[in-house]
C-alpha cells in the first residue's frame, strides 16, 4: 500500500511536470503547425530568470514566501518578451514559407539562444532552493515529501483547467478552434489570423517559460538545461496526439505513471519507458492517442 | 536555363577527379579528415535532397544515419568484421530494410506531419541505444580500423587517403546515379508530386509508392553516410549519430546546399564543416550561435542554398536573367 | 546547368580548400591544448575549476613561479602556449576535435579530459595520431586495462581506488551497516563505480547485502523525485553514489528537502566538488570523497606546495580549489617534470619520445600528494585516497570535513598487470593497508 501511494504521487508529480513543459509546445503546434524547437530555450530562459530573481529577492531579505511571485514574474516576462521577439522578429516572416523551413528557423533560434544564455548567465549553475525550503516537507505514505513538488500538481491542474475553459468558453477560444480547424476558411471569414498567431505563440512561450521557472528551485540550473526538455516534451506530444491539449494530459499521465512504476518495481527498464510507450503508440496510432482529425488537403 | 546539353555528369566526373587527386597529393590530413566527414554527411544529404524535391523534409534521418554507423560498429565489435566491402553495404542495407518497413506508415503523411513522425521514429532508436548497456549506452564504443579485402595499414595517413579516395568514388557514383534517377520518368515525378499529387495519380502513378521508393533510397544513402562516418571517426555514440540534433544538422546542410544539383550537398557539407570547425576554434563559447546565425541567413537570403550562389558566380554578370 | 558552371564550381571549392590549409609552428614554445567542459552541466562544477587549475599552474610555470623544486621556467625552458578547448558535445565530436587539435592546429601536447567517455573514445585515436596526451581527471579503469597504450598517460588514480577506498571507509567508520544500495548514472562511469563498490563491499564486509533495486538514471536527468522515493522506501541503510556535475548538486538539493540524508548514510565518491559550491546548503554527515587527496579533503595539509596552490588559487579566483583544479594542475605539473627530466638526460630540448620515456614510471611530489606512475606499464598513476564526513565549520563559516582517513595507494589500487575487477574479486591480493 505504501508503495502504491508513493508510486501514485511520484507519477502525478512527474506527469504534472511533463504536462507543464509540453502543453505550450502542443498549443503552438495545434494552432500554427509549427514544431517550435526553441521551446527548450524558453524553458531554459524561464528557469534561469526565475533562479536569478529568486536569488535577488531572497538576498534583499524580502521573505522567502515572496519568491513564488518571482516564479510567476519570470515566466511572464520571459514568455512575453522572448515570445514577442521570436514571433515578430522571425516567425511572422515565415508564414508564407514552408512549415518545415519554419521548424528549421526555430532550430537555428534554439542554437543561438543556447549560447546567448551562456553569454548572459555564465557557465556556473544557479541554485534557487528558497521556495522549496520555505514550504518544508510532510510525511505521506511513510516517506518525506517536499511540499513544493506537490504544488506542481496543483499548478498543472490550474493551467489545464484554465486552458480548457479558455478554449471552450471564451470568444478567443472559439476563434482559436476555428483557426486550428481551417486556417484559410478562417481568414475568409474575417478572423485576424495574425493576431491569433501572436497571442498563441506568446501563450505557448509563457507556458514553456513557466515550466522552467517552476522547476528551477528543485534543480541546479545549468547550461544545456533545455536540450533534454525538447525531447521529453516532444515525446509527450507525440504520444498524446500532436496539437491536442487533452492529448498532452493523457500523454503526460501515461509517461509519468509508467515511469514511476518502473522506478519502484523494475528500475532496469525505467529508462525505456518513455520511448517504449512512444514506439507502441507510433506503431498502432502514428497520429497519437488524441490526434485532431485532419484532412489530406490537395 | 537554356535547353542545352546536360553537363552535370561530365562535370561531376571532372570535379570528383580533381578533388580526389588533390586530396591524395597535397591536401593536409586535417582537411582530408574534414572532407571525409563532410562527404559522409553529404551522402545522407543527397537522399534528403531527393525527398525535399518531393516537398518532404525528414527531421529524423539520424535514425538511418545512426543505424548505418552502428551497423558498421557492431559488425566489428560482435563479429570482428572490418572489411569495408562488407560493412558499408551492410550499413546501407540495414537502413534500407528499416526504411521499407517504416515507409508503409510514413508514406501516408505529408508536410509537417511527415517531419514530426520521422523525428519520433528516430527518437525511439535514440532511446533504445542510450539505454542499452550492450550498445555502449551514452558512451558508445570504438569502431575497428577498416580493412579492404584483408588489406590494412598501420599508417593512419594511408588509411585516411584510402578512405578518402573510396568515398570520392562512392560519392561520384551516388551523385551520378541519383542524377540519372531524377532525370528519369519516375524521378521527375518528384517535383510533380510536390506541385499536385492528384494529377500525378491521374497519370496512373501511385504517389504513395513513389514516395515510399524515395524514402527507402534516402534511408539507404543515410545509412551509407553514417557507415562512412563511423569508420572515419573510429567511434560511435548516440549523441553524435542518432540524436535529433544530428537530424537537424542534416536538414541544415540540405537547405545550405540547395536543391539545384546533386553536386550541391558535397559542397554544402564541406562549407558546413569548415564553418563549424572555425567557429569552434575561434569562439568556443559561441560556436552554436554562429552556426545558428548562418542557418537563419541562408533561410532568409539564400533560399536556394549556396548552389544558387555558385551558379550565379559562375554564370557571371553578363547573362543574368 | 552547363559545363563552365560545373568547372568554376569545382575551382571555387578547390580555392577554398587551399586557402584554409597551412599554419606555421613557432619556435621555443610548446603548444598545449587543455580540453575541459566549458559549457553544459559539467562546466560549473568541473570544467571551470579544472581550467583555472591548469591556467594557474601554466602561468606559474611560464614565469618560473612554482615553489621549489619546480621553479624553472617553462617545459624544458620552452614557453607554454595554451588553448582551452570545450569538451562537451559527445564522444564522437571529441574524437573529431582531437584530430583537428593534432593535425590542423599542430598541438604538441594535450592535457585534460574530464569525462570517462571522452577518454575511452580517445585512447585508440591518440595512439593512432602519436601525440603525447595526458588525461587529467577521467576515471574509467578501462583505458589501460583494455589495451596497452603508448602515447596516453593518466596522472591520477582511476575509479577503482575511489570505490575500494569508499568501502574501506564504510567498514572503518560504520561497521554496523547491514545493506546498501546505489544511485549512479547510466554510463561507463556510473556502471564501473557501482561494480567496484559492490565487489569491494562483498570482500570487505561479506555480511552486508546489496539491494536488488538499483537506480541508474540517465546522466543530466536533473530530476530525481521518483528515485528519491524509491531510495527512501528501500530497506538499505547506506546509499552509494558516483554522481558528479550538476546532477550531484540537484540530487543533494532534492534529497535534502525530503529528509533522505537524515534517514540514510550516503557515500558520494565525487562529492568534494559540491562542498565549496553549495557552502552552507551542503548537509552535514555525508560521506565524501574527492577522487583522491584533493580539494576540501586536503585543506589542512601544510606542505609548501599545497599552501602555494590553495593561496594562489584563492587569491586569483576567489574560492578554494576543488578536486578538478588540483587534478588538472597535477597533470600539467607531471608534464613539466617529464620535459625537464628528459631535457636533462638529452642535454637539450627533448623529443616527444624522450619526454614520454621520462614520464613513464615517474614518481613525483605533486601539490597535495605523491604520485607514482605505477600501472599500465608506467602510464597510469596511483595515489593515496581519502574520505571524510561533511561538517560545517561554524567558526570560519566555511565547509569542513571531519574524521578524515587516508588510504595508501597499495591498499586501494590493483598491482601492476591485474585488472581491477579480477583483483577485487580475487580478494584484493597483495593489498597493503
Amino acid at each position: 500500500m505504501e508503495t502504491a501511494i508513493t508510486i501514485l504521487i511520484d507519477g502525478l508529480v512527474f506527469s504534472s511536470y511533463l504536462f507543464l513543459v509540453s502543453v505550450g509546445l502542443t498549443i503552438i503546434f495545434g494552432v500554427m503547425k509549427i514544431l517550435n524547437v526553441a521551446h527548450g530555450s524558453l524553458y531554459a530562459w524561464g528557469a534561469y530568470t526565475s533562479a536569478y530573481l529568486i536569488g535577488l529577492w531572497s538576498d534583499a531579505g524580502l521573505g522567502d514566501g515572496g519568491t513564488f511571485l518571482m516564479i510567476a514574474v519570470a515566466a511572464i516576462v520571459v514568455g512575453v518578451i522572448l515570445g514577442l521577439i521570436l514571433e515578430r522578429g522571425l516567425i511572422q516572416f515565415m508564414y508564407a514559407r514552408d512549415e518545415v523551413i519554419t521548424v528549421l528557423a526555430t532550430f537555428a533560434t534554439f542554437l543561438i539562444l543556447e549560447d546567448v544564455i551562456l553569454l548572459v548567465f555564465g557557465v556556473n549553475p544557479y541554485f534557487a532552493y528558497q521556495p522549496m525550503a520555505y514550504l518544508d516537507s510532510v510525511e505521506i505514505g511513510g516517506i518525506q515529501r517536499d511540499v513544493y513538488s506537490l504544488t506542481l500538481i496543483a499548478v498543472a491542474v490550474v493551467v489545464g483547467v484554465s486552458l480548457w475553459l479558455g478554449l471552450t468558453k471564451t470568444k478567443w477560444g472559439k476563434l482559436l478552434t476555428a483557426v486550428i480547424y481551417d486556417r484559410e476558411l478562417s481568414i475568409a471569414m474575417g478572423i485576424n489570423v495574425t493576431r491569433v498567431f501572436i497571442v498563441t505563440f506568446v501563450l505557448g512561450a509563457v507556458l514553456g517559460a513557466l515550466g522552467g521557472a517552476y522547476v528551477a528551485p528543485t534543480v541546479s540550473v545549468a547550461p544545456g538545461f533545455g536540450v533534454e526538455v525538447i525531447v521529453l516534451s516532444f515525446a509527450v506530444v507525440v504520444i498524446g496526439g500532436m496539437g491536442s491539449i487533452p492529448g498532452a494530459i493523457i500523454g503526460a499521465l501515461t509517461v509519468g505513471i509508467a515511469r514511476a512504476i518502473a522506478v519502484h518495481q523494475l528500475p532496469e527498464v525505467e529508462l525505456f519507458v518513455v520511448y517504449g510507450v512512444m514506439a507502441l503508440v507510433l506503431v498502432f496510432r502514428p497520429e497519437g492517442l488524441f490526434a485532431p482529425a485532419k484532412a489530406r488537403k490537395i | 536555363m537554356e535547353p542545352s546539353r546536360d553537363w552535370t555528369i561530365p562535370g561531376l566526373t571532372i570535379g570528383f577527379a580533381i578533388v580526389a587527386v588533390s586530396g591524395a597529393v597535397f591536401l593536409p590530413d586535417w582537411l582530408l579528415n574534414q572532407m571525409v566527414i563532410s562527404f559522409s554527411r553529404a551522402l545522407a544529404v543527397v537522399g534528403l535532397m531527393v525527398l525535399w524535391r518531393t516537398g518532404l523534409v525528414s527531421f529524423g534521418h539520424a535514425l538511418y544515419f545512426g543505424l548505418g554507423a552502428y551497423t558498421v560498429a557492431l559488425l566489428g565489435k560482435e563479429f570482428g568484421v572490418s572489411d569495408v566491402l562488407i560493412t558499408l553495404p551492410a550499413a546501407a542495407l540495414a537502413s534500407a530494410a528499416v526504411g521499407v518497413g517504416l515507409g508503409f506508415i510514413i508514406r501516408k503523411y505529408r508536410e509537417i506531419f511527415f517531419a514530426m513522425l520521422s523525428l519520433a521514429f528516430s527518437m525511439v532508436l535514440y532511446g533504445i541505444v542510450v539505454k542499452t548497456e550492450a550498445l555502449g549506452s551514452t558512451d558508445g564504443f570504438s569502431v575497428l580500423s577498416p580493412t579492404l579485402l584483408g588489406m590494412s595499414s598501420d599508417d593512419a595517413g594511408v588509411t585516411l587517403v584510402s578512405l578518402f579516395l573510396g568515398l570520392c568514388l562512392v560519392g561520384w557514383a551516388v551523385a551520378v546515379l541519383v542524377h540519372r534517377y531524377l532525370k528519369s520518368v519516375l524521378g521527375s515525378l518528384t517535383t510533380a508530386i510536390r506541385d499536385n499529387e492528384i494529377r500525378v495519380e491521374y497519370l496512373g502513378y501511385s504517389v504513395a509508392e513513389a514516395i515510399h521508393g524515395k524514402y527507402v533510397m534516402s534511408a539507404a544513402l543515410a545509412g551509407l553516410g553514417g557507415g562512412f562516418l563511423a569508420i572515419s571517426l573510429g567511434q560511435v555514440d548516440p549523441d553524435s549519430m542518432i540524436n535529433w540534433t544530428v537530424s537537424g544538422e542534416l536538414v541544415f546542410v540540405t537547405i545550405l546546399s540547395g536543391p539545384g544539383s546533386v553536386a550541391a550537398p558535397f559542397i554544402g557539407s564541406l562549407i558546413f564543416e569548415l564553418i563549424r570547425t572555425y567557429a569552434f576554434e575561434w569562439l568556443p563559447y559561441a560556436w552554436q550561435l554562429i552556426v545558428g546565425a548562418t542557418l537563419l541567413i541562408i533561410i532568409f537570403f539564400l533560399p536556394d542554398g549556396v548552389w544558387s550562389l555558385i551558379t550565379r558566380l559562375a554564370a557571371g554578370r553578363g547573362d543574368k536573367r | 546547368m552547363n559545363k563552365t558552371t560545373m568547372l568554376r564550381a569545382a575551382g571555387i571549392g578547390l580555392a577554398a580548400m587551399v586557402a584554409a590549409s597551412g599554419s606555421a609552428l613557432a619556435q621555443n614554445t610548446v603548444k598545449v591544448a587543455v580540453p575541459a567542459f566549458l559549457s553544459g552541466p559539467a562546466a560549473g562544477p568541473f570544467g571551470v575549476p579544472a581550467r583555472n587549475g591548469a591556467e594557474m599552474v601554466i602561468d606559474a610555470i611560464n614565469n618560473g613561479k612554482l615553489p621549489a623544486p619546480y621553479d624553472s621556467k617553462g617545459f624544458a625552458g620552452a614557453t607554454i602556449e595554451v588553448d582551452f578547448i570545450d569538451e562537451s558535445g559527445g564522444n564522437t565530436k571529441q574524437v573529431a576535435e582531437y584530430r583537428n587539435l593534432v593535425q590542423k592546429r599542430g598541438m604538441n601536447v594535450i592535457i585534460g579530459y574530464i569525462s570517462s567517455g571522452s577518454c575511452a573514445a580517445l585512447a585508440p585515436v591518440v595512439d593512432e595520431l602519436k601525440t603525447l596526451t595526458v588525461f587529467a581527471v577521467c576515471g574509467t579503469p578501462r583505458v589501460f586495462e583494455e589495451a596497452k597504450r603508448q602515447y596516453v598517460f593518466r596522472t591520477m588514480s582511476h575509479a577503482t581506488a575511489d570505490n575500494v577506498a569508499a568501502a574501506h571507509y564504510v567498514k572503518d567508520m560504520f561497521p554496523d551497516v547491514k545493506s546498501y544500495t546505489g544511485v549512479n548514472q547510466n554510463y561507463a562511469w556510473g556502471q564501473d563505480s557501482w561494480r567496484d563498490f559492490d565487489l569491494s563491499m562483498q570482500q570487505l564486509m561479506p555480511s552486508t547485502k546489496a539491494s536488488d533495486k538499483l537506480q541508474f538514471p540517465k546522466i543530466f536527468a536533473g530530476q530525481y523525485g521518483s528515485e528519491i522515493s524509491a531510495l527512501s522506501l528501500d530497506k538499505s541503510d547506506l546509499i552509494h553514489s558516483s554522481f558528479w556535475d550538476g546532477d550531484l548538486e540537484g540530487f543533494i538539493f532534492q534529497a535534502t528537502a525530503r529528509g533522505l540524508f537524515k534517514q540514510k548514510k550516503v557515500v558520494f565518491t565525487v562529492g568534494g566538488t559540491a562542498a565549496y559550491r553549495l557552502g552552507k546548503k551542503m548537509p552535514d554527515g555525508l560521506i565524501l570523497g574527492a577522487r583522491g587527496p584533493y580539494g576540501i579533503l586536503v585543506r589542512d595539509r601544510k606542505t609548501a606546495l599545497n599552501e602555494w596552490f590553495i593561496n594562489t588559487y584563492k587569491d586569483r579566483y576567489g574560492t578554494y580549489p576543488s578536486g578538478p583544479a588540483y587534478q588538472y594542475g597535477q597533470a600539467v605539473l607531471a608534464t613539466k617534470i617529464a620535459y625537464d627530466k628528459a631535457a636533462k638526460a638529452a642535454g637539450g630540448f627533448p623529443s616527444q619520445d624522450q619526454v614520454m620515456a621520462a614520464l613513464k614510471g615517474l614518481e613525483f611530489e605533486s601539490f597535495s600528494t605523491t604520485v607514482k606512475m605505477a600501472l599500465g606499464d608506467g602510464h597510469q598513476a596511483v595515489t593515496e585516497n581519502v574520505y571524510g564526513i561533511t561538517n560545517w565549520n561554524a567558526d570560519d563559516a566555511e565547509p569542513g570535513v571531519r574524521d578524515v582517513k587516508f588510504y595508501p595507494a597499495e591498499c586501494i589500487m590493483p598491482p601492476a598487470g591485474a585488472t581491477s575487477e579480477d583483483w577485487i574479486k580475487g580478494g584484493m591480493k597483495g593489498a597493503k593497508c
